[in-house]
């Protein structure tokens, strides 16, 4: 047995479940740390900045399973739709902590929304999330069928860029942990190209 | 000459020192007890109690020591400070360099309670310890036809380690007119709760105006100069749309990254309600040295 093997057998040994509970624990950690004052003075930017955070490098790490495997032969893919709705539930996180802590105003919120573009292109890639969430079911699944489920799915790319773009935004200079991410979601979605275009080419 | 300002905060705002040292425990337990009771408010009312001397020692914008908020206070110990002098030329009598020690041992030190307003939207209440700028310009004779104030940080990349990436124009540069810069609020600040200044906070000698938005309040001194020219100032050449020459607190101008109209007082927890910003921060007394300005173009 290859140690990409032993690897694999190690990862489905993983029950699902744990990933979601281990995984839906963190925002929770996070907002502990926050609450009780071990997350600075400003709790409230700091806890926005870590669950976007958090969300981005799940997503960059659901964007690398499959890579990962073509190129060690380690293979994620049993855990990768839990990966994909635990970004989700982070990003929705962060879209709560900027709602309701920060900007504390629905109406502000959707001033906010319209006006200023690195918040649009934030929540584009919310809105985009949304028919991924909604399908991340085997009666989804079923319903759809692999190919157009597949099709559907293809939007994780635009909403990984759209998010690091977000990301890179956020920051009044230009920073250079943001455009790492950004650099490394490019160079994911990049390894899909010549694929997406046989497929469309056929 | 100094005291040519009267504190609307006096000695008797500011949190003894055994508070200040313990508030936070107590902000954090109280968080934690609200979120136990279900309630989401321990937010503070809009009192002006200076914020605690770790709050306003932990959370700074002072790009030559990395962009994050913690980070001035995790590198800034790397900075020397002594010996400082400070270079003042340009459109005065006796250019040359003033060492700082010489300069505070002139000065009329006094307690400045003022509102710190930042463009980012959050603010604090800092109980600073300093001597007017117009009393330091003095030293160095302002000729009449000097019409703006050029104030430079100190460039050294070998101990401010965010100067090793070109993110802004090092070294900071930030500006004044020259009525701005000997109005009785503008300040040099030296310390913060009668310790001396902080490195994080802009050791040994940073600018304080109140009704401006931090930015501006420029850290750790090392050149004025009296120019008859507009000083092209760091952020203003990083965004010339986000961030203006006067840069006066003005909650009718929304900038493109925050709207202006409120602010959140760094201290009040996760559930910190936010407050309305004043038009100077609160400092109307500045208001005449913009009559017949147009305030939205001139941001």
């Amino acid at each position: 047995m290859t140690a990409a093997q032993r690897v694999n057998v190690w990862v489905r040994k993983v029950p699902s479940w744990a990933v979601y509970i281990l995984g839906a624990m963190i925002p929770v950690w996070y907002f502990w740390l926050a609450v009780s004052g071990q997350m600075g003075v400003e709790p409230i930017n700091a806890l926005e900045r870590a669950l976007g955070l958090l969300a981005m490098q799940t997503l960059v790490v659901v964007l690398a399973v499959t890579p990962l495997r073509r190129w060690t032969g380690i293979s994620l893919v049993s855990h990768r739709r839990a990966l994909g709705l635990l970004a989700f539930f982070y990003v929705c996180c962060h879209l709560a902590v900027w709602l309701l802590l920060d900007v504390q105003d629905p109406g502000r919120a959707w001033a906010d929304i319209v006006k200023r573009p690195y918040i649009t292109i934030g929540m584009a890639g919310f809105v985009l999330l949304l028919p991924l969430a909604a399908t991340s079911n085997d009666r989804a699944l079923r319903k759809l069928g692999p190919v157009r489920w597949r099709r559907v799915h293809t939007l994780t790319y635009v909403i990984c860029v759209l998010g690091a773009v977000h990301y890179v935004m956020v920051q009044k200079v230009w920073e250079i942990e943001p455009l790492v991410y950004l650099a490394l979601v490019l160079a994911l979605v990049a390894t899909r190209l010549p694929r997406l275009r046989r497929r469309a080419a056929a | 000459m100094a005291r040519r300002w009267t504190n609307d905060l006096t000695l008797s705002d500011v949190t003894p020192k055994q508070a200040y040292l313990n508030r936070r425990q107590l902000i954090g337990a109280a968080g934690a007890m609200s979120l136990i009771g279900g309630a989401a408010a321990a937010a503070t009312d809009e009192t002006l109690e200076p914020n605690t001397f770790e709050e306003i020692t932990s959370y700074n914008n002072f790009y030559e020591f990395g962009t994050g908020k913690t980070d001035p206070a995790d590198h800034a110990h790397q900075l020397t400070i002594a010996p400082w002098s400070i270079r003042i030329d340009g459109l005065v009598d006796t250019p040359g360099d003033y060492a700082a020690d010489d300069i505070i041992a002139q000065m009329d030190i006094e307690e400045r309670i003022y509102r710190l307003r930042c463009v980012e939207a959050w603010s604090m209440v800092i109980p600073w310890q300093g001597f007017e700028l117009a009393d330091l310009l003095a030293l160095a004779g302002p000729k009449p036809e000097a019409r703006f104030v050029e104030f430079q940080t100190l460039l050294r990349p070998e101990e401010m380690p965010g100067q090793k990436f070109p993110i802004l124009d090092w070294p900071y540069i930030e500006g004044l007119r020259i009525d701005e810069a000997m109005h009785p609020l503008t300040i040099m600040a030296t310390g913060i709760y009668d310790e001396p200044m902080p490195k994080q906070n802009g050791a040994p000698m940073r600018l304080v105006v109140p009704w401006k938005y931090g930015f501006k309040s420029i850290k750790s001194i090392v050149r004025i100069t009296l120019t008859d020219t507009q000083p092209r100032t760091t952020w203003n050449k990083a965004a010339a749309a986000e961030y203006g020459f006067y840069a006066n607190v003005n909650p009718n101008v929304s900038h493109p990254r925050w709207r202006q109209d409120t602010e959140r007082r760094v201290g009040g927890g996760l559930f910190s309600s936010r407050i309305d910003t004043l038009m100077f921060n609160g400092y109307d007394e500045v208001a005449g040295l913009y009559d017949g300005m147009d305030l939205e173009q001139n941001f």
